[in-house]
């Protein structure tokens, strides 16, 4: 990228500069014909989205069709039209990739093999590849042409969202031609830190990564500290199991970030700043860092940004492989090269950050949703969501559902419309939309809690959540159906919590591993009314004494389980019961009589021979011979095996 | 008049605010204990205990330790909640810990015992999570049970931040941390200098002073053996508390009586040792202070001290004085001289040292303080080792009649004794070296401009002309702040005096377990008096030690014999030693040794990439049965590196080519 040497401006002339590129990008695009999108989010890229891409630009170059890769913006504008194929970030639509975007068609689960189809269809002669369109099955399996017909895009509000599966991430001309930089530009020529802080303050925007404390008045405090050296840090530390909605705004669209990041500079007086980039997210660190190298070469980051004469240098640095490391004070004793561990709060970042000094520490999405509200206005940024929650949310919605993803919703929109209307609804356990089957969500992934059927009406904000005991976390969303065990959940929450502990604080330490122990009692039957006791102690106070918001929001799962199902946990302990039959110490398998008609299929399947039965006759079950296996479930046709 | 603006209200108590940094001092100060473990006032808040837990009106539970006192607060520290909060605590910790209380060597001195008990905790409602791990014995100062550790963090602060040390860290994540010393090796296997100071900060018994008492029972009671003990000067001003004393209560006289009812046959002072020490160490320093070479003089007395000089501060080494320890000083002397006055075999004689300190055990087990297959010192107790033996042999401590030294090595002066405290070596130096340079007898003996507990502090005195700038630090992270300040040129000094632990010995780890500054003032307070009470104060005055210099040191202070017997050398330990890896083996036939640095800086360097060349390159010419290649650790050339050694001669910014180039000549020499 070398794109100033095209450009009479350079970026000590802001506003002619910007204007310039955005132009530039104008005349490059005159004539470009159609525009070919491969999204190259990690889900579609795990489904082999690149293979599609390179056998496109394969066929295309072989059928002698006038394409761009990237655009040359240094050489001569290319004459006649042309087609442009570029990789995005995640387009949010995981559960349908590999999706192609050409123009407003969106093909999903794209393959290799459907490429010359493509092209020739599409790409020569304007047609539709009928087969490869998404289908709505809640419509009369009406075929979707593109986004604005898919009801998963069609009921979110995409903002943060928006330019990923639009932009080249990789191209920061392309990103300037879309008002990039321009919101930087203001805050840093235009606005003082004092109206920066303001104009947040007003947004009402809170902080994503977890506990939605006001951003603005963050950046307010941090300005309020006198010191020559004061940091911006970018939490991209993202850990929550099922969690990647910081990735994706990372890879789809990384320049909004550090645009983000550069206004926050701006608002606390700051010149200095670190992306904290998870290690296992190397496209977000591969493309963060090319939007950085690109800013730089721009020169709207550097010792001179915007021709102000400040300076604002941002290091990008790859996460130790904890999930501590997404604590605030835990990620800067790890830019420190300590050992990623949290200490007590006070001091405040905003007082003692980074190396002690006044430090602002904000998550990806907060800062993506920073220069919309600086060239918008708080007051337009607020025309979503609720009073107090403003904005837009991205959701990972996973588990029991149709769509999975990544969805933008703003704050107040209900679960029902996020589960059934962007979700498409809850699948049973053989796979088929169930509506019925609604079990839980659990909402803010480890340090979240559950949410029931009486909630899903309950407008969903930082607030309400907490209210009813869970939080909006990161924002993972994983949908549960019947089948699931909650006893089991909990169980899988508190493993991963504690797994990940730091072991610095005594409560999370020790009391992870006691919950863990005490959910294994449950589970496997050994359960006692002291078992429930000491839980409930345990998760109080590990969740009101840990040192950091990791360990008080361990228990979570637990607190939140015993909340909202406490009858299915007395099964497990009083009636050495599962009943959704997934603990497998707590089944017992049987053969109904008046449906067993003695096929002996299951007998025959049985690995440890513990069925036996003559031939049309009811079949028996030894249980001390069974293993709960449930090969024998599988087996029957008649649905005569229950229990397991 | 309570000032309202600056007071706050704990359980219902109107409480002034001072200059206390957090809660837990304000309560503390103002008579109400709040539970901590990892909370010591001279460390940095670590917040990982969380049993300061107490109830803020308006904030909830927060921890006392990492909040700030603000007026107006209303603090509960004891509300059913927090109660309930801290037995679970407590059960959880105990429920992946030892529990093995009477077989620990802090029983009934554990605060995980008493907090067990202060807040009723008879059962532990939880799973047992305990899984036992070796004990690591390897070092002669300090035995590290990670069964009995709680992860406070203390120990790994106090060697970080107030020894500089930083061998002890934490490893693995969530439940399997642990406290280790560095990469998981023994603590003999690292940079530990002994001084103990963990154990002192540890609140249970996962570090403590190794316990050398049943061997020395054994020889107590071998009727062959002659036990020789020297009693040192911290010793005494401590001892007693183990026995329900005050801290500072002078208990010479019963000391000398239990050890003689333990057995020992000789009681000596190590303050003997001390006179003879400041003699010593006052003539070299007066002497290198006269042709102005080798300043600032270090004091040696501190082992952990030399240790740590020897580890981390190499480009010292010749500064620092060369007089051995009193300790050892003293087991030399015992050695050579009790033999004949005695009338007994020399390996007969077994002397054992009581001190505050737990250094000294690795001290006196270095080669170079043996002779003739004898350790010049073969014991070092510790005053709390010593207290158990007191003890064990079922003496009533109080009720002893006070007994006196045995002679001649049971008399001192004043400045022997107050080697025990911060700044005692250097005035007990000032008091022979001024005399010295002034060549006139002083009339008073004290120099309070170097007593006192700051960790650094300095005193000049000018002596018709000669100004001698003096440094006391106690601390070794503070040693390592006046050394860089000397390096840089920010300072200079005449004499500093270096002790590793708070104020001293008095602060030693081998002293009965008190974390606190009072204990420890008062006991510098008792060598103070003590001083104060003898005829004597300065180690020239001391007759006894005079003549035996005259009859049995040819060459008297300074000359021949003591420097034979007095005096000694430091190595450079900042080596690793024995890690040499042998990468190409030509056997005991080999012509010639290359040894390539792998260390961090030639490896960045290209060194690895340099080795594999110069291997192939003896491959490919079939040298490999004359010439053996080296992996080695650092040269300390590492801004020349990659350094390579190939003979005799030593290669900076080595190539492959110079590398060959010199073999060639080299073997070109081995052939002809």
């Amino acid at each position: 990228m070398n794109a100033p040497n095209a450009l009479k401006y350079n970026a000590a002339q802001p506003k002619e500069f910007l204007k310039e590129c955005a132009a530039l990008f104008r005349e490059k695009t005159k004539s470009m014909k159609k525009r070919i999108v491969v999204c190259a989010g990690t889900g579609c890229v795990a489904n082999g989205s690149l293979d599609v891409f390179d056998a496109l630009e394969k066929k295309i170059a072989a059928d002698g069709l006038n394409v761009h890769v990237t655009l040359d913006y240094e050489g001569e504008t290319r004459q006649g039209d042309f087609l442009r194929i570029s990789k995005s970030g995640c387009q949010g639509f995981c559960q349908a990739g590999p999706l192609v975007n050409i123009g407003d068609i969106l093909y999903t689960g794209v393959k290799v093999g459907d490429v010359d189809e493509i092209v020739e269809t599409t790409l020569k002669n304007g047609g539709i590849v009928e087969r490869l369109l998404y289908v709505d099955k809640h419509n009369k399996n009406r075929k979707c042409l593109g986004q604005k017909e898919i009801p998963f895009y069609q009921r979110q509000t995409r903002v943060s969202l928006k330019p990923c599966g639009l932009f080249d991430p990789e191209d920061i001309v392309e990103y300037v031609a879309h008002d990039g930089y321009e919101a930087a530009r203001r805050a840093w020529c235009e606005m003082t830190p004092e109206t920066v802080c303001e104009e947040i303050k007003v947004s009402g925007l809170r902080g994503r990564g977890g506990g939605g404390f006001p951003t603005g008045r963050k950046w307010e405090l941090t300005l309020k500290e006198k010191n020559d050296k004061k940091y911006v840090i970018c939490n991209a530390d993202e850990g929550d199991p099922g969690a990647f909605m910081d990735r994706s705004v990372m890879e789809g669209n990384p320049h909004c970030v550090i645009e983000g990041m550069m206004i926050a500079a701006r608002g606390i007086d700051a010149n200095e700043g670190y992306v904290y980039v998870r290690l296992e997210y190397p496209l977000a660190v591969q493309r963060v860092r090319k939007a950085v190298e690109d800013a730089v070469t721009f020169g709207i980051l550097g010792d001179n940004v915007f021709g102000t004469g400040r300076s604002f240098r941002l290091h990008v640095m790859e996460g130790a492989g904890a999930f501590v490391c997404g604590e605030e004070t835990a990620l800067m004793a790890s830019l420190e090269g300590q050992r990623g561990m949290p200490r007590p709060k006070p001091p405040f970042p905003a007082q003692s950050g980074l190396w002690g000094k006044p430090t602002v520490i904000n998550n990806v999405e907060t800062l993506a949703a920073v220069p919309y509200i600086i060239l918008q206005g708080a007051k337009k940024y607020r025309e979503v969501g609720t009073e107090g929650s403003p904005g837009t949310k991205t959701f990972a919605l996973t588990g029991h559902v149709v769509n999975t993803g990544l969805i933008e919703v703003p704050f107040g929109a209900t679960l029902r419309e996020i589960i059934f209307d962007i979700g498409g609804g809850v699948i049973d356990e053989k796979g088929e939309i169930a509506n019925n089957a609604f079990k839980a969500v659990q909402i803010g992934g480890p340090s979240g809690g559950c949410l029931t059927e009486k909630h899903l009406d309950l407008p969903l904000d930082f607030d309400s959540l907490r209210s009813v005991g869970a939080m909006v976390g990161s924002g993972g969303l994983v949908v549960m159906n019947k089948s699931t065990c909650m006893v089991q959940m909990a169980r899988f929450f508190m493993q991963f919590t504690q797994n990940e502990s730091c072991g610095k604080c005594l409560l999370c330490r020790e009391g992870t591993k006691q919950m863990l122990a005490l959910l294994d009692d449950v589970i496997e039957g050994n359960g006692s009314q002291q078992t429930l006791d000491i839980l409930d102690q345990v998760a109080t106070t590990v969740a009101k004494g840990s040192l950091c918001a990791l360990g008080k929001t361990a228990p979570n799962p637990v607190l939140s389980t015993l909340r909202h199902f406490r009858p299915e946990v007395e099964a497990h302990i009083f009636q050495k019961k599962c009943p959704s039959n997934q603990c497998k110490a707590l089944c017992k398998p049987e053969i109904l009589a008046d449906k067993c008609v003695g096929c002996t299929a299951c007998a025959r399947k049985c690995p440890v021979d513990a069925i036996s039965g003559e031939r049309k006759n009811v079949h028996v079950i030894d249980q001390d011979k069974c293993i709960k296996c449930g090969e024998c479930v599988k087996a029957c046709k008649f649905g005569a095996v229950v229990g397991i | 008049m309570i000032d309202a603006s600056k007071t706050l209200s704990i359980n219902n108590m109107i409480v002034p605010i001072g200059e206390e940094r957090n809660l837990l001092e304000v309560a503390r100060r103002a008579g109400i204990d709040i539970p901590t473990f990892c909370y010591h006032s001279e460390l940095s808040i670590y917040g990982a205990c969380r049993l300061c837990l107490v109830d803020v009106e308006g904030r909830g539970i927060v921890a006392a330790c990492s909040t700030v006192p603000e007026p107006g607060m209303i603090v509960k520290t004891h509300t059913e909640e927090i109660r309930k909060m801290r037995k679970v605590a407590i059960e959880l910790i105990l429920a992946n810990h030892d529990q093995n209380c009477t077989l620990c060597a802090r029983n009934t001195n554990c605060r995980l015992q008493t907090l067990a008990r202060q807040l009723g905790v008879d059962t532990v409602r939880f799973k047992r999570t305990f899984e036992r791990r070796p004990v690591d014995r390897s070092s002669l100062s300090l035995v590290r049970d990670p069964n009995k550790c709680i992860l406070c963090g203390d120990c790994v602060r106090a060697c970080d931040e107030i020894q500089g040390v930083g061998v002890l860290g934490f490893a693995g994540r969530g439940a399997k941390s642990s406290v280790v010393p560095a990469f998981g090796k023994n603590i003999a296997d690292v940079e530990c200098v002994n001084c103990g100071l963990c154990a002192t900060v540890c609140p249970v018994g996962a570090l403590v002073p190794r316990d050398d008492v049943d061997d020395v029972w054994k020889e107590v009671n071998d009727p062959r053996k002659t036990l020789v003990v020297q009693i040192a000067p911290a010793v005494r001003v401590a001892l007693s508390e183990m026995f329900g004393g005050q801290s500072g209560t002078i208990e010479v006289g019963r000391i000398i009586a239990a050890a003689k009812a333990i057995g020992f046959d000789q009681v000596y002072d190590t303050s003997f040792a001390a006179d003879m020490t400041v003699v010593e160490e006052a003539t070299e320093f007066i002497e290198r202070k006269k042709k102005g070479e080798r300043l600032p003089q270090f004091t040696s007395c501190c082992p952990a001290w030399i240790k740590y000089a020897e580890q981390f501060l190499g480009d010292f080494l010749p500064n620092l004085s060369s007089c051995r320890s009193p300790q050892q000083m003293f087991g030399s002397i015992a050695k050579k001289l009790l033999p004949e006055k005695l009338g007994i075999k020399r390996e007969d004689i077994v002397v054992v040292a009581v001190m505050p300190c737990t250094a000294k055990k690795f001290e006196c087990k270095q080669s170079k303080f043996r002779r003739d297959g004898q350790w010049d010192v073969d014991y070092v107790l510790t005053t709390q080792e010593l207290a158990r033996m007191i003890e064990e042999a079922g003496i009533r401590f109080n009720e002893l009649q006070p007994q006196s030294f045995d002679m001649p090595f049971g008399f001192k002066t004043g400045a022997g004794i107050i080697f025990g405290a911060s700044g005692g070596v250097t005035e007990a130096v000032l008091r022979y070296a001024v005399e010295q340079l002034k060549g006139v007898k002083l009339d008073s003996f004290e120099f309070h401009e170097v007593r006192g507990d700051e960790n650094i502090r300095e005193a000049d005195f000018n002596l018709d002309g000669i100004v001698l700038r003096l440094c006391v630090v106690h601390g070794l992270a503070n040693a390592r702040k006046v050394a860089d300040m000397i390096r840089k040129g920010e300072k200079q000094y005449d004499l500093i005096e270096v002790m590793a632990c708070p104020m001293g010995c008095v602060g030693g780890a081998g002293q009965p377990v008190a974390n606190d500054w009072e204990v420890r003032r008062n006991r510098a307070e008792g060598l103070y008096k003590a001083d104060k009470m003898l005829q004597l104060h300065k180690a020239q005055d001391n007759h006894l030690l005079m003549e035996m210099y005259d009859k049995h040191l040819k060459g008297g202070v300074g000359g021949h014999d003591a420097h034979e017997l007095l005096h000694t050398s430091y190595q450079n330990r900042k080596r690793i030693h024995g890690l040499t890896m042998s990468v190409s083996d030509a056997g005991n036939e080999a012509g010639l040794h290359i040894s390539v640095c792998v260390g961090t800086s030639c490896f960045v360097r290209g060194s690895q990439a340099l080795l594999k060349q110069i291997v192939d390159y003896i491959t490919d010419n079939g040298l490999s049965h004359v010439v053996s290649v080296d992996a080695t650790f650092c040269t300390e050339n590492c801004d020349r590196g990659p350094t390579v050694c190939v003979g005799d001669k030593l290669i900076f910014k080595a190539t492959i080519d110079e590398v060959t180039k010199t073999m060639n000549e080299q073997l070109a020499g081995v052939r002809i």
